[in-house]
């Protein structure tokens, strides 16, 4: 299964790059939560220096491989791109692609080197993306960091939890390898709680932070959910990403729950994959959806079809335990009525990290939701030297949110060891620019409406 | 519906778009498919002793995507024998008696071009095209722009040619002078009919950054070339207004210069050119432009009713004066339309860095200005600063939505004043000096 989008050829991407209109104070920039300097980087290209539009990206987001993939830019830099009104936005997304495979597929190495050891330590637990564009900013600045990781490879969703059709494994490992090559050591396999206390870690280390994501999938709570045939939908994922694509079980009649992104990648991989129907059942009304409606678009051009209203009741399995179907009630007319399948995956959420976070950290500050309280310009939370980010703070958003807490965290980190002041790379084409009237991304990132 | 024809030096045209004589107009073959696409007049590539030409020999400026901007050439004239070229010039005359066919020649001695001449008229052409502009190559045998940029041996030559020519001549001038009227001057002196100009500048587009052999690549090394195509026009135009407006020279002028399409041929028409000539956009595009040159120009000279060329010919050359005679009281300042704004922020960044700082970025909360499409709540909206505004233009070049920062006229209550008139009134006591800008 291909990449849904080919990425650009040489000539495209430079045909692409000269549309850029190089604004001054750009608003990509303040739309995306790392602060890439987009104008920056496309000029690099147009001005045939891939290598170096990929050091600018680089430079700012350390995952600018998968989020070039993975990022809804529809909302975010492509969204707010002045061009987007009139004409069409320029492809930002495919760009930094275009830009970040060419120093992979090449093996350049365009970081600058870590500054001059520190000898402070700092741990991080999880290597998700929050994790990882943490650990980078702090080895670039000289701090010695290791990564704990509970799964066998790193990447956290990135490695295992995205739609193939969107981004390859392939590429989120390598960016595991290029924060490797920063110096940071990540032991993968190691449960913080049991390997490890939390009390080891505050004694052996001068920071920590805490970027666990959230749990895993939610359950429906309705009889004859438990039993063969019933999936959560990120783990039918995470079969795709693991296993031979021919060995990954796919039902002929695909239920998915759920209406979230994570529902529609399943719907629409079960559809990829050979299902003879793939339907996604969410209980509310279309709108109310929180996938992206251009993800909808995306899984009903796949012949996925879609119902709404439709409020789970039971599970119906067949005399012998199989799975039958689903019984639905309409939210509208109450009307009741069975939903045949034979599998059935299940994408309502994850749950928040709650209960793992309050016996790790007895005291740490959690808000209503379950998440950690965090001050959005630092990571800080409610315990001295403990820092958090990502999922696990936010309460679940995009990979590039996490990876700017992460490099926001990271700052706070070293201003807290050192007491100097990191600064963010310097935005070439914002340059002068005295008061952000909006944000700079990174600091306080804008949302453009959905077109 | 304009009627385009025109008469040029005495040579009939059925409209005022020629081929100048260059690649496309080395054959007959090509000269057929020229007039059949509509072609109003062919210069035949120059004809002479035929020499050998290398490989490679084009090069281009490419730029922010748009390919051959600018274009070099290192070729010679014809590389084909006289009496081939005169044969097939007589064969083009047979089957297209109401189109233009001039040939271009060059050639050394008083004799050999005597010779030429007459060779030339006995093939059937309308009229005779010297080339005293060829930078490269033909320069080094003291002929081509060896001869245009020596203004007594442009007119010796001349008048060579006119001891014997029957037919209109056309002096062709090379740019790479100082001051093109000394040529065009000389050319009048020599006796010739008409000029035209220009023809290539000396020029070096790109350097290989690899081997530093610049292109075209000649086995090693490269020469410097003839430089023509889009990005030579304002130099061209200059030179054409600089003849159109010289009061001693009065011949008509064919304009020749980076020209691609109706209205480039038209801006060269209002600065005085009577026919224009055309190469480069066709090696880039083919022969079929012309359809476009010809609707396109007809369509204008409707719309301004204008019933014949002769009419736009030479309508912009008195508008250009000398700055000393420009009004020193004439104001303009940049207006931005906030309602079509799309907020790149061009004009703020190009005026702080490279102009006169006076385009602010001030809060929309504050201003009370409008959100152009596209707009993002809470972003600075760029605003002139009127008072300080000199009104350069150069936001309104750079602004990418048309018509979003308008230049507007500051009425003012002052005389007109040039820099002459207040050298006079300054002299008299008159007027108090104006204050240098602080």
């Amino acid at each position: 299964m291909e990449e849904i989008h080919a990425p650009l050829s040489d000539q495209a991407a430079l045909a692409e790059s000269q549309h850029c209109l190089y604004c001054y104070d750009a608003p990509c920039i303040h739309a995306c939560p790392t602060g890439i300097d987009v104008p920056t980087f496309i000029k690099r290209i147009a001005n045939g220096d891939a290598a170096g539009a990929a050091k600018t990206i680089l430079t700012a987001n350390i995952l600018g491989a998968s989020c070039s993939r993975v990022c809804p830019t529809e909302v975010l830099c492509e969204g707010a791109c002045v061009l987007s009104h009139e004409y069409e936005p320029i492809q930002i997304g495919l760009l930094q692609r275009y830009a970040t495979d060419y120093v992979t597929a090449r093996g350049i190495f365009v970081l600058d080197a870590p500054a001059e050891a520190t000898g402070f330590h700092v741990a991080i637990v999880g290597a998700g993306p929050a994790g990882l564009g943490c650990a980078a900013d702090l080895a670039s600045l000289g701090h010695h960091v290791v990564i704990l990781e509970k799964e066998v490879e790193a990447g956290g969703l990135n490695t295992r939890g995205v739609a193939y059709y969107k981004m390859k494994p392939r590429v989120s490992l390598d960016e595991v390898r290029l924060v490797e090559s920063l110096g940071v050591e990540i032991r993968t396999g190691v449960n913080v709680g049991t390997d490890l206390t939390a009390a080891d870690l505050l004694s052996q280390y001068d920071a920590i932070f805490v970027a666990i994501g959230l749990g895993h999938e939610s359950e429906l709570g309705i009889p004859g959910e438990v039993g063969a045939g019933v999936r959560s939908a990120l783990d039918f994922i995470r079969d795709i990403h693991e296993m031979p694509l021919e060995s990954v079980s796919i039902g002929k009649t695909v239920l998915v729950i759920g209406g979230g992104n994570t529902a529609i990648d399943a719907v629409s991989q079960a559809k990829r994959l050979g299902a003879t129907f793939a339907t996604l059942a969410y209980r509310r009304k279309e709108d109310q959806m929180s996938a992206y409606a251009f993800e909808v678009a995306l899984a009903r051009a796949t012949d996925c079809r879609m119902i709404f209203e439709a409020k789970p009741v039971e599970v119906v399995r067949h005399g012998n335990g199989g799975l039958a179907g689903v019984k639905f009630i309409h939210a509208s007319s109450g009307k009741e009525w069975i939903e045949p399948c034979d599998q059935l995956l299940l994408a309502i959420g994850q749950p928040k990290q709650d209960h793992f976070l309050k016996s790790l950290f007895p005291s740490l500050q959690l808000d209503a939701r379950g998440c950690v309280v965090t001050d959005p310009l630092t990571g800080r939370t409610s315990l001295h030297k403990v820092f958090a980010g990502g999922d696990c703070a936010n309460g679940g958003m995009e990979v590039v949110n996490a990876v700017g807490e992460g490099k926001k965290a990271a700052m706070a980190i070293h201003h807290m060891l050192t007491g100097k002041t990191a600064a963010p790379k310097s935005q070439n084409s914002r340059c002068g620019i005295a008061h952000p009237a909006a944000g700079a991304g990174l600091w306080n990132p804008i949302r453009s409406a959905t077109h | 519906m304009a009627d385009l024809s025109v008469i040029f030096a005495g040579i009939p045209s059925p409209n005022p778009f020629w081929l100048a004589s260059g690649p496309p107009t080395n054959t007959a073959y090509q000269a057929h498919r020229a007039f059949e696409a509509g072609w109003g007049g062919i210069v035949w590539k120059t004809i002479g002793d035929p020499t050998p030409n290398v490989s490679s020999r084009y090069s281009a400026l490419h730029l922010g995507g748009k390919r051959m901007v600018g274009f070099n050439n290192i070729e010679l004239i014809s590389d084909r024998s006289p009496e081939t070229n005169f044969r097939e010039l007589r064969e083009v005359k047979d089957r297209w008696p109401d189109r233009a066919l001039i040939a271009s020649l060059m050639t050394d001695t008083r004799e050999h071009w005597h010779d030429l001449i007459r060779r030339a008229e006995d093939s059937g052409v309308d009229g005779i095209e010297l080339n005293f502009g060829c930078p490269h190559g033909m320069c080094e045998r003291g002929m081509g722009s060896a001869v245009g940029q020596n203004p007594d041996v442009a007119e010796k030559i001349t008048t060579w040619v006119m001891e014997v020519a029957r037919k209109p001549v056309i002096v062709k001038l090379t740019p790479n002078i100082t001051d093109i009227t000394q040529a065009a001057r000389a050319a009048k002196r020599g006796g010739a009919n008409a000029i035209s100009l220009i023809n290539t500048i000396r020029s070096i587009t790109q350097v290989n950054l690899d081997n530093f052999v610049p292109e075209p690549y000649v086995d090693g090394a490269s020469t410097h070339g003839g430089y023509c195509g889009p990005a030579v026009k304002p130099i061209a135009l200059n030179m054409v207004q600089n003849c159109a407006q010289d009061s001693e020279f009065g011949l008509p002028i064919s304009g020749i210069g980076g020209i691609s399409n109706w209205r480039d041929a038209a801006e060269f028409m209002a600065l005085g050119s009577g026919t224009i000539q055309v190469c480069t956009a066709v090696m880039h595009h083919g022969f079929r432009i012309v359809e476009g040159m010809i609707d396109g120009l007809s369509a204008y000279l409707d719309s301004k009713s204008m019933e014949s060329p002769r009419a736009l010919i030479g309508r912009a050359v008195h508008s250009l004066h000398k700055w000393e005679d420009l009004n020193l009281n004439f104001k303009r300042v940049a207006r931005i339309d906030h309602d079509t704004c799309i907020g790149c922020n061009l004009c703020h960044i190009a005026c702080e860095d490279g102009a006169h700082q006076c385009i602010d970025l001030l809060d929309p909360e504050s201003t009370g200005i409008g959100y152009g499409p596209g707009r993002m709540l809470g972003k600075s909206v760029p605003v002139v600063r009127e008072a300080d505004c000199v009104g350069c233009n150069l936001c309104s070049l750079v602004c990418p939505v048309d018509g979003c920062v308008s230049m507007v006229e500051i009425p003012s209550p002052a005389e007109p004043m040039s820099w002459s008139q207040y050298q006079v009134q300054l002299a008299k006591g008159d007027i108090a000096p104006i204050l240098p800008h602080p």
